[in-house]
């Protein structure tokens, strides 16, 4: 077989951005959706966002901000050949986005426990505001869930890259892509923080 | 070769670490003007939020460092989301 394997590092980094500008479309359309229906029933959404926990949404988001920072350092460290760090920082920006999971499980839990979730008896003696308030907040966080957890299972599996040496110092741009989807995760949750628990 | 990103000096973990205080900053700024109202609440998430945006995409994102190409794919998109935010409220101010 070759010796040499060539790498194209621009182009994977190419590739991996046109796949995000996909998702930032998908959930723009949502931050539109969002928009319309607020500006429809400002009231209602006001009284359905008193429902939300402030405390939880500010803490997620220093959690996410963290995480950020985390995968970032990461590469700063394998960029310098500092494996084990790397490592740890990346293990840590998993952690935080287990934390994060968990917090939010807490939240979601709590709304069901007071009947709020998708086709509940509850929800649908509430205003029609409201109703759309709860159904864009659980699509919106949902559908978001779902990106952390896609992020860790990437993240995860570069961490074992890390550790076989399959993502090195001469050879990085896994990370660089994983570290591009995490980042992408968190700017949706920048948004998401104020739309719902903020500014609704 | 041409790889824009590699052709510079990597950042430090400094860079980052006073990126993240700033978006930490940002953050507390955007929960404290939340509490004077709902007009100061939403002036503070069209600009304060885009603007901690930016800073992930420019510097944990790393789009400070590539060149024309993929700064021009990002703000296209963003571009093309802004003319259907503004198409959207110029239909409804009409109605």
């Amino acid at each position: 077989m070759s010796e040499h394997v060539p790498h194209d590092d621009f182009g994977s980094r190419l590739g991996m951005w046109l796949f995000l500008v996909t998702e930032m479309v998908l959930f723009g359309g949502l931050f539109i959706a969002y928009s319309y229906m607020r500006a429809k029933y400002p009231g209602e959404f006001h009284q359905a966002g008193e429902e939300l926990n402030v405390t939880l949404g500010v803490i997620n988001t220093v959690v996410l901000l963290t995480s950020s920072l985390t995968v970032v350092l990461s590469i700063v460290a394998i960029q310098r050949g500092e494996k084990a760090r790397s490592m740890g920082l990346l293990a840590s920006t998993l952690g935080l986005g287990t934390v994060f999971l968990v917090i939010k499980s807490f939240e979601w839990a709590a709304k069901f426990h007071h009947g709020l979730y998708p086709n509940s008896a509850h929800l649908a003696t509430l205003p029609p505001g409201e109703q759309i308030f709860f159904g864009l907040y659980f699509t919106m966080t949902g559908l978001h869930g779902l990106h952390v957890i896609a992020g860790m299972g990437v993240l995860a599996w570069i961490l074992r890259m890390l550790a076989k040496d399959q993502v090195r110092q001469d050879h990085y741009i896994h990370l660089e892509n994983g570290g591009l989807y995490w980042h992408l995760v968190d700017v949706i949750w920048i948004f998401l923080l104020p739309l719902f628990y903020l500014a609704a | 070769m041409s790889d824009p990103a590699t052709a510079i000096v990597h950042p430090g973990y400094g860079t980052f670490i006073k990126v993240w205080v700033a978006l930490l900053a940002l953050t507390g700024l955007l929960v404290t003007l939340s509490h004077f109202g709902q007009t100061t609440a939403v002036w503070g998430l069209l600009i304060l939020t885009p603007l901690k945006a930016g800073l992930v995409f420019y510097f944990f994102m790393h789009l400070r460092y590539e060149g024309p190409l993929l700064k021009g794919v990002v703000l296209i998109t963003l571009g093309t989301l802004l003319i259907f935010f503004a198409l959207l409220f110029a239909d409804v101010a009409f109605r």
